[in-house]
């Protein structure tokens, strides 16, 4: 429990400081449409942080994440509606795809950095094939779901909430989480207690594709058409979002709440610089920035608390 | 057998055959009447993914897990600095040649910085900081639109005797590269990194320094290729370095040098380069769109990985 | 009788690393309600045959057999075989339930953590009664010594299959003398009520108090298994040491004196112990048992006179790596660039290296230390273990290095090249280079004018001229014999 708590509390913190200064600069988004606005963005960048995280907890880095996720909107914004099987059979396609980059990444030891980079460009040719100029539509059901109005609380908040917890119970709670966890954590130890790292990095892909596809469809239903662009930032933002909230790159030393917060960190610095009337010039450039604070902070921290338990 | 080990010890052949193979398709579908034409483009377009892939191969070569994501923005930056401070002025020359050369230095610097301060992997490094370079160019871009001075603009768009000036300046720098890698002790020093840093520290190489160079190194190079590229396409935009973030880790890696690092291949860059470029330019000719394109090149990179793994996964 | 059921049982095992017998046909029986002590110098064959028992090596010769059964890992786990490995095999990044889950398989179910957590916190109170260990913590953030408890207490859970043998291997290098007396206690109920233990420790005071029979083996033979009252401290290590005569060695050992002038010296250290001293074309030997400090000391030295950042002007030190695939050669390169990797600044021009002195260079080398290959140019990994050593050798001795610093390089290397290697290395001492010489073979230790013994992290002893000898060593490398 000592663990889980450290690990989360510079994000949370990030986090709580980041919305008091909002609030303080603009009074008007302590509402719930307020928030909801703030947020609005934050459920696909979740969504594909928790991808992302998935696939660092076996030490592994999936630069293809967005345009994966370009593709899972591609795909259901332009066959949902009309065609909701044939949209289903492929995104299902895709997660065997991911399946299979797990285990050939495992079993010849390439570099997971390399191996997607290469399935940037496929997926990213697919998303062009599916849909060449923006366009395609939100299947009405999707569409409710993303902009349903819950009561107390905001749509936004309330998904980031469910996107944490149940990624939380498959990740630290069940038997596979554990198993992906130990894979991140001593490889060759999992092995000689007698598991399968080839089907449990398998496994693990196809989890991350799962919720990258989840990721691609909330966007759809936010933006209510895609293109094959859409989304390609979410690579670099999936990996900061899982550094801030608390995921490190090797070790399967990762926190799936954590990695939420981070995504809303992210989402909600975006706002916090044009309240401050920073121009939107220097919006990446800040993100950059606030990356190499948090690595730098926690690399005292970390220090900090080694130097404690030698002495 | 020797054949084979022929083949097999000179990878870059492969990207060469691939690359002629293409040229020959696109030619026979246009009947040869684009001969000169489509020779001179495929240099020019070429050159830039060279200067860049040669600077992302050094990187690669100290092994797995370095790499460069910052290129694509010094690249942008580099130009636009260049090409404020020259002012359209062919007299200002050299002082955009050095503040293109200085931002690659600070750049390089910085990364490696990062790395080792923050003792965090390249990538991310890389990453962070190459949204701060960005931003930086966006910041000092504003929208404008500055023209290269004439004598460069001209000098990126013409050939002499028949081959343009950009594959020349591209050969200039592929080798010296060559020499670094082949010839001197610093390219020793880095093919002993990527091979097992452990084993070159023990043998006495100062593995830091050397590393530290070789960041500086590509940064260099990006600042290089944004320089003549903004000159080349009129003036600085800024998405005018995105496509090379793929791009120069795709040229290396389909050039044949191995992403586990200690062995690389100047030919192979242009091998791959060429091939890139040729690729698109057939595909275009045949009609087929960006996606088919993509797919493409996605499939050549994993086969060249795939290919290239089996060896050493049998060795072991 | 539970008292003479079998629980393994190793019949003439043969094991052969490249030219090492490491297991040179090994008869073993253990029985439930045994206590095994297996004691034995660096190279005598404990791991190995702890690999075997474990299943995790299949004996090259012979056979291994649990009850009745033949044996995989499968089987070895499901016979109730279970080990403690001196490199722990836990989790870091999971809490200690979560450890346990993975370890045994059986713990499944729906409420696993509740059951797991219980289950833990039983045995590690029962072995460690008033330990303040949380199940819920993770492995990482917890000493050394708990990680250590965690492992054992997983490693004797029973689930819903009882350990029938439980491999230690030093469980008691980390525990304070308090834990290790709780652990002690426990290994000597749980064979009470039917359990085996095979237990390995360089503590020979554990041993004999716990044991109650004692093998030790040498050189991949059991040469002694006797009931543990029937040995003493001193006959313990009378019997590990070898029965190469005296006179032998010392004729062996370097003529060579070093000067007065002192090139190292290292003030004792955390861990207490003596200083350390290197004079001018001196052999200092490290030795003790593998693991107590001395690589570390070794890389210490590397790094506090060779700079990380900037080339040296002249390269002080040299380094010969023992474990060659880990820190000795690039698979990728020659033996020709292998061999001149530390020494191309001196080769080279205007920063391009002088491709024909360097090739003047090798083949000098390749004479002088005689590396056995029809082409230089070759690949590294064209050549036999040995040879590759003596590539390294020729790395290091080629420089300008005053002084050398030598990991255990002999390790798997045959007794020929060793004899090639040691006269080099005498001559190269004549001529004023310092030697600093780990090394986990006894002969070898024996050729050096000083030797340091290392026990847990610290300098036990410091041996000279001809108190340099196996007993002497043997003695000061397992703690609990009377100075």
């Amino acid at each position: 429990m000592k663990g889980f708590s450290a690990r989360l509390l510079i994000p949370v913190i990030s986090l709580a400081i980041l919305l008091c200064a909002v609030f303080y600069l603009q009074p008007r988004t302590m509402s719930y449409l307020g928030l909801n606005l703030l947020f609005n963005l934050a459920v696909p960048i979740a969504l594909a942080t928790i991808a992302q995280m998935i696939i660092m907890s076996v030490n592994d880095l999936d630069l293809s994440i967005g345009t994966f996720v370009s593709f899972a909107a591609c795909v259901t914004a332009a066959f949902m509606p009309e065609t909701p099987l044939l949209a289903i059979a492929i995104l299902l396609a895709a997660i065997a795809a991911y399946a299979v980059l797990g285990f050939v990444i495992t079993l010849q030891s390439l570099p997971s950095i390399v191996v997607t980079l290469g399935m940037s460009f496929v997926w990213g040719g697919l998303a062009v094939l599916i849909l060449p100029s923006p366009g395609g539509q939100a299947p009405d059901w999707l569409r409710s779901i993303m902009t349903v109005k819950p009561p107390l609380m905001p749509m936004a908040i309330v998904a980031s909430i469910i996107i944490a917890l149940v990624s939380h119970f498959i990740i630290m709670r069940t038997t596979f989480g554990v198993a992906i966890r130990g894979a991140g954590g001593n490889g060759r130890s999992l092995v000689r207690a007698g598991w399968s790292l080839l089907k449990i990095k398998a496994a693990a892909y196809a989890l991350a594709a799962f919720f990258a596809i989840l990721s691609g469809m909330a966007l759809v239903g936010l933006t209510t058409a895609a293109d094959a662009n859409i989304a390609l930032r979410y690579t670099l933002l999936s990996i900061a979002g899982v550094i801030l909230g608390g995921g490190e790159f090797v070790g399967g030393r990762v926190s799936p709440i954590g990695a939420v917060v981070g995504a809303l960190t992210l989402t909600l610095a975006a706002s916090f610089l044009s309240f401050l009337h920073i121009s939107p010039d220097w919006q990446i450039g800040a993100q950059g920035a606030i990356l190499i604070v948090v690595l730098g902070l926690r690399l005292i921290f970390n220090f900090g608390k080694r130097k404690g338990s030698a002495s | 057998m020797t054949q084979l080990s022929f083949l097999t010890s000179k990878p870059w052949i492969w990207s060469f055959a691939a690359a002629m193979a293409t040229w020959v398709i696109t030619m026979l579908f246009t009947g040869g009447s684009s001969f000169v034409g489509l020779s001179q483009a495929t240099l020019t377009f070429a050159s830039f993914s060279i200067i860049v892939g040669l600077g992302q191969m050094l990187v690669i070569t100290l092994g797995p897990g370095n790499i460069d994501l910052s290129v694509p923005s010094t690249i942008t930056l580099a130009g636009t600095v260049a090409l404020k401070l020259m002012d359209g002025q062919s007299s200002w020359l050299l002082l955009g040649f050095f503040a293109a050369l200085a931002i690659g230095l600070a750049v390089g610097l910085s990364n490696y910085a990062l790395i080792k301060l923050l003792r965090i992997p390249p990538i991310i490094a890389t990453l962070s900081m190459s949204f701060i370079v960005q931003s930086s160019a966006i910041w000092y871009n504003r929208g404008l639109r500055v023209k290269p001075p004439k004598v460069l603009a001209d000098f990126t768009t013409e050939a002499t005797f028949g081959i343009p000036n950009l594959a020349l300046v591209a050969l200039a720098l592929s080798i010296f590269v060559w020499w670094l890698l082949e010839k001197s002790v610093f390219g020793r020093w880095i093919s002993a990194i990527g091979q097992s840093p452990f084993a070159a520290r023990m043998a006495g190489i100062p593995v830091d320094g050397a590393r530290l160079m070789t960041y500086v190194c590509c940064a260099c190079f990006a600042s290089v290729c944004g320089f003549l590229l903004a000159s080349f396409s009129g003036g600085a935009a800024l998405n005018m370095g995105t496509e090379y973030l793929l791009m120069s880790i795709a040229v290396v890696i389909i050039g044949g040098t191995a992403v586990t690092g200690g062995n690389s291949n100047v030919p192979g860059i242009w091998g791959a380069s060429l091939f890139m470029f040729l690729v698109v330019s057939m595909l275009n000719t045949y009609g087929f769109g960006a996606g088919v394109r993509l797919i493409l090149t996605g499939l050549i990179i994993i086969t060249v990985i795939l290919a290239a793994s089996r060896p050493s996964a049998r060795a072991r | 009788m539970s008292d003479h059921d079998t629980v393994v049982s190793v019949k003439d095992v043969r094991v052969q690393f490249g030219a090492v017998k490491a297991l040179d046909g090994v008869d073993l029986e253990i029985f439930a309600g045994e206590t095994i002590g297996l004691v034995g110098h660096n190279g005598a064959g404990k791991s190995t045959i702890v690999n075997v028992i474990n299943g995790a090596l299949p004996p090259h010769e012979g056979a291994v057999s649990y009850g009745a059964q033949d044996s995989t890992t499968k089987v070895a786990k499901d016979n109730g075989v279970r080990c403690v490995f001196q490199e722990l095999s836990l989790f870091p990044n999971l809490t200690i339930v979560e450890n346990a889950r993975l370890m045994h398989s059986d713990l499944g179910g729906w409420n696993w953590r509740k059951t797991a957590a219980r289950l833990m916190r039983e045995m590690l109170d029962e072995i460690f009664p008033n330990n303040s260990i949380q199940t819920q913590s993770a492995v990482g953030e917890l000493s050394i010594a708990e990680r250590q408890m965690v492992e054992i207490a997983i490693k004797f859970l029973n689930v819903t299959q009882a350990p029938k043998l439980v491999i230690l291997d030093e469980p008691t290098s980390s525990l304070d003398a308090t834990l290790a007396e709780q652990l002690l206690a426990h290994v000597r109920r749980y064979v009470s009520e039917g359990g085996s233990v095979l237990f390995i420790s360089h503590i020979l005071g554990e041993i004999l108090s716990t044991s109650s029979r004692i093998v030790v083996m040498k050189d991949g033979k059991i040469v002694s298994s006797k009931p543990a009252s029937e040995f003493s401290v001193q006959s313990l290590v009378e019997t590990m040491g070898s029965v190469v005569k005296k006179s032998e060695r010392k004729s062996a050992r370097s003529a060579v004196q070093g000067s007065e002038q002192t090139v190292l010296h290292i003030p004792s250290g955390k861990a207490g112990g003596l200083d350390f001293n290197a004079t001018r074309g001196e052999i200092v030997g490290l030795a003790g048992l593998g693991g107590h400090g001395q690589t570390e000391m070794l890389l210490d030295l590397f790094n506090k006179h060779c700079s990380n950042w900037v080339p040296e002007k002249q390269q002080n030190v040299a380094f010969v790596a023992g474990d060659r695939s880990l820190n000795g050669t690039f698979p990728l390169w020659s033996i020709l660039r292998n061999l001149t990797v530390s020494n191309v600044r001196a080769l080279a021009r205007f920063a391009t290296i002088d491709a024909a002195r360097e090739d003047i260079q090798a083949d000098e080398w390749k004479k002088r230390i005689e590396i056995r290959t029809p082409d230089i140019d070759n690949p590294i990994l064209s050549l036999s273990g040995g040879n590759q050593q003596k590539v390294l050798f020729a790395r290091a001795l080629s420089g300008e290095a005053e002084i050398v610093l030598m990991d255990d390089p002999m390790r798997g290397v045959d007794i020929g090249t060793k004899q090639e290697v040691y006269n080099i290395l005498q001559s190269e001492a004549v001529s004023g280079r310092t030697f600093i010489w780990y090394s986990t073979e006894m002969d070898e230790v024996c050729l050096c004018n000083r030797v340091y013994v290392f026990r847990d992290g610290a300098i036990v002893a410091e041996l000279s001229g001809d108190d340099v000898t196996e007993d002497n060593i043997l003695a000061a490398s397992f703690s609990g014999v009377a100075a």
